[in-house]
């Protein structure tokens, strides 16, 4: 299969997945094929245990690839070595559910370990890079605080920024929206959006938030383990 | 600290900047990290006193080689020899001058009742073959029976006597029924086995130790003729002496072998070495509890960072920063604390408790790579940092 990192930042073709081992083993995707759209903000619904979350950690590298094939910028993940699957992470930014920031750093040193893990171009200007994205965030005023004194909404936008201030080409984003106000959220959603313009940002992002489904570009539905509707709405 | 760790690193010093989140840890780690390098410099000062304080009677012998029963193994426990021995000596080529030295120990009963054992020995005062006496002024009267010279660095004597001694005031003590004039001091030093020694002629020796025969000293001392190798007249003297009664060594052989043997075979040294390794062992297992408590305490913002994308080595990097750190901020307050220690045991033991910039270094290249070693082991827990369980 021809697959240009141009247009289609991931690919996924024929993906299937299967937890547990010998009477447990339970299949938890079937054939999933799925095409992100480069620059665009793709959400991801569908009932609890759909596999949302399996698709999710499988195009991030952060699980090898059983069966079927995922293209990230071009470059297939399956069959790749466990160390060049960390690698291929630091193309993505990962928003998690939780924070998981580190109580003993600052909200901006934080933010720096999401650039220095591109070398030490990236590291000279982390700072910067950092204070610019909190800034932009509504944290000017937050940005030497540690976790222990940021509220919950706070947390969330700091490991939003941890995510991002890498500029990556791909962002995967399970329920991030969960722990933050409407209005936190909304930004967050907009800052994605306008990211997808500007830059090329391409978004896959699992939510049941009503606000943030009317600013999908596309909306892709799983049930039990398989891809069942598509809707792009324009 | 936090920004030239930073420049140092060339990263965020994230282990550092984790370590002083929580002060009463990072206190705790370094008083435990203090505590194994006192431990361990303590040991090693009383092994360093032992082995020096062994060598200190030998260093005061005017000899190239000492000429010992074969059974000997230190200085208290030779067996007497045949004077015999001094004659066969001097007929070896190289061999320029053999004296007899007589050795025993006695008490010496303070005022106050107390007990000092001191050792004893025997000297001819016409050769007098032990280099605190040259040029002593009291030498002379040491041909007068039951007369001594003390050793001014015995330990626990009554303040002053010594000072008072120098200054001609006359001190007798009684043991084994006769009483001994001290007529002067000289300077060697106690050790573990005796708290300092009394140098009396080999006349008075016998007559205070009269189960001792007068053909029998217990050691020879041998000087060797200028440009001899002392070496090639112990071979010498080996092919002349019996093996069965007798050895010769060269004086610094016989110094190691002593020392060797009180290392290694008496209680006192190995329980000396066996400190250091229980110091070694609780530093590791501080620095151990404390790094792996740190790495399960943060293992989901470990996996975040997994996910992040950073390497095995980057985690790495960070346990060994706060090995590093751990290492260096004990270390110092730890060398401070046995310094004092030293002077203070020194004082009150008249053991030479001494630091040595070789000692120290060595202390702290062993508490760095004991650190490292257990900040290696901690980053096993890492591996339960999946960042697949985050979503
Ligand atoms: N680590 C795991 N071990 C075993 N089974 C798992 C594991 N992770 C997920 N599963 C199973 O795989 C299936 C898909 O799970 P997944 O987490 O992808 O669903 P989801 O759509 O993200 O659900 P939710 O909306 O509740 O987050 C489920 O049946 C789940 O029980
Ligand atoms: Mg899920």
């Amino acid at each position: 299969m021809e697959v240009s990192a141009e247009d289609s930042p991931v690919a996924v073709a024929g993906l299937e997945h299967w937890f547990g081992q010998g009477e447990a083993r339970k299949q938890a995707l079937f054939d999933v094929n799925l095409r992100l759209v480069r620059g665009t903000l793709t959400v991801l619904v569908g009932p609890s245990g759909s596999g949302k979350t399996t698709v999710l950690t499988l195009i991030g590298a952060l699980r090898a690839i059983q069966k079927g094939s995922v293209h990230l910028l071009g470059r297939e993940l399956a069959r790749a070595h466990a160390d060049e699957l960390v690698r291929r992470r630091r193309e993505i930014g990962f928003i998690f559910q939780a924070h998981n920031l580190h109580d003993s750093l600052t909200a901006e040193q934080n933010v720096r370990l999401g650039i220095e893990v591109h070398g030490a171009a990236a590291t000279a200007r982390g700072r910067e890079a950092a204070r610019h994205l909190l800034d932009h965030l509504g944290l000017a005023t937050r940005v030497d605080y540690l976790p222990a004194n940021l509220s919950g909404g706070q947390k969330q936008r700091v490991a939003v920024a941890r995510a991002l201030v890498g500029n990556p080409p791909v962002v995967l984003a399970d329920e991030p929206t969960a722990a933050l106000d409407r209005e936190a959220g909304l930004h967050v959603v907009q800052l994605l959006k306008r990211l997808g313009t500007e830059r090329g940002t391409t978004t896959l992002m699992v939510t049941h938030d009503p606000r943030i489904l009317d600013l999908a570009d596309r909306i892709v539905r799983m049930e039990d383990g398989r891809i069942v509707a598509e809707g792009s709405i324009q | 600290m936090t920004a030239l760790l930073e420049r140092l690193l060339g990263r965020l010093p994230l282990g550092w900047l984790q370590l002083i989140h929580r002060p009463p840890r990072f206190a705790a780690a370094l008083a435990g990290v203090a505590f194994a390098n006192i431990l361990v410099f303590m040991q090693l000062g009383f092994l360093g006193a032992l082995i020096e304080s062994i060598a200190l009677p030998y260093r005061a012998m005017e000899a190239d080689i000492v000429i010992a029963a074969s059974d000997t193994n230190t200085l208290a426990d030779s067996s007497p020899l045949p004077r015999q021995r001094m004659y066969e000596a001097l007929a070896v080529p190289g061999v320029a001058s053999a004296t007899p030295l007589y050795y025993a120990k006695l008490d010496w009963k303070q005022p106050d009742g107390t007990i000092r054992t001191l050792d004893v020995f025997g000297v001819d005062p016409e050769r007098p073959s032990l280099s605190p006496l040259r040029g002593n002024a009291a030498l002379d009267t040491l041909k007068r029976a039951d007369h001594a010279l003390i050793d001014n660095r015995t330990r626990n004597a009554p303040p002053g006597l010594f000072a008072a001694i120098d200054a001609g005031q006359p001190y007798t003590f009684e043991a084994k029924n006769r009483t001994i004039n001290i007529a002067g001091t000289i300077a060697i030093g106690g050790g573990f086995a005796a708290d300092g020694y009394l140098v009396v002629s080999d006349q008075t020796f016998l007559r205070l130790f009269q189960q001792r025969a007068a053909g029998a000293p217990n050691y020879i001392l041998v000087r060797t003729e200028a440009g001899v190798p002392p070496q090639r007249v112990v071979a010498a003297l080996e092919s002349v002496l019996p093996a069965d009664d007798a050895a010769p060594r060269t004086l610094a052989d016989t110094i190691a072998r002593d020392q060797r043997f009180q290392t290694t075979q008496r209680p006192v040294g190995m329980v000396f070495g066996f400190g250091i390794v229980i110091g070694a062992l609780v530093g590791g297992i501080i620095v151990y509890q404390v790094l792996s408590s740190d790495v399960a305490d943060h293992i989901r913002e470990y996996a975040t960072l997994k996910a992040v994308g950073y390497d095995d080595s980057y985690f790495l990097g960070i346990i060994v920063e706060e090995a590093a750190i751990l290492a260096a901020f004990g270390f110092v307050p730890g060398l401070l604390v046995a310094l004092g220690l030293y002077t203070f045991v020194s004082a009150q033991t008249a053991l030479p408790l001494t630091m040595t910039f070789a000692r120290a270094l060595a202390l702290c290249t062993g508490t760095m790579a004991m650190c490292v070693l257990s900040g290696f082991v901690a980053t096993r827990r890492l591996a339960r940092a999946d960042p697949a369980e985050l979503f």
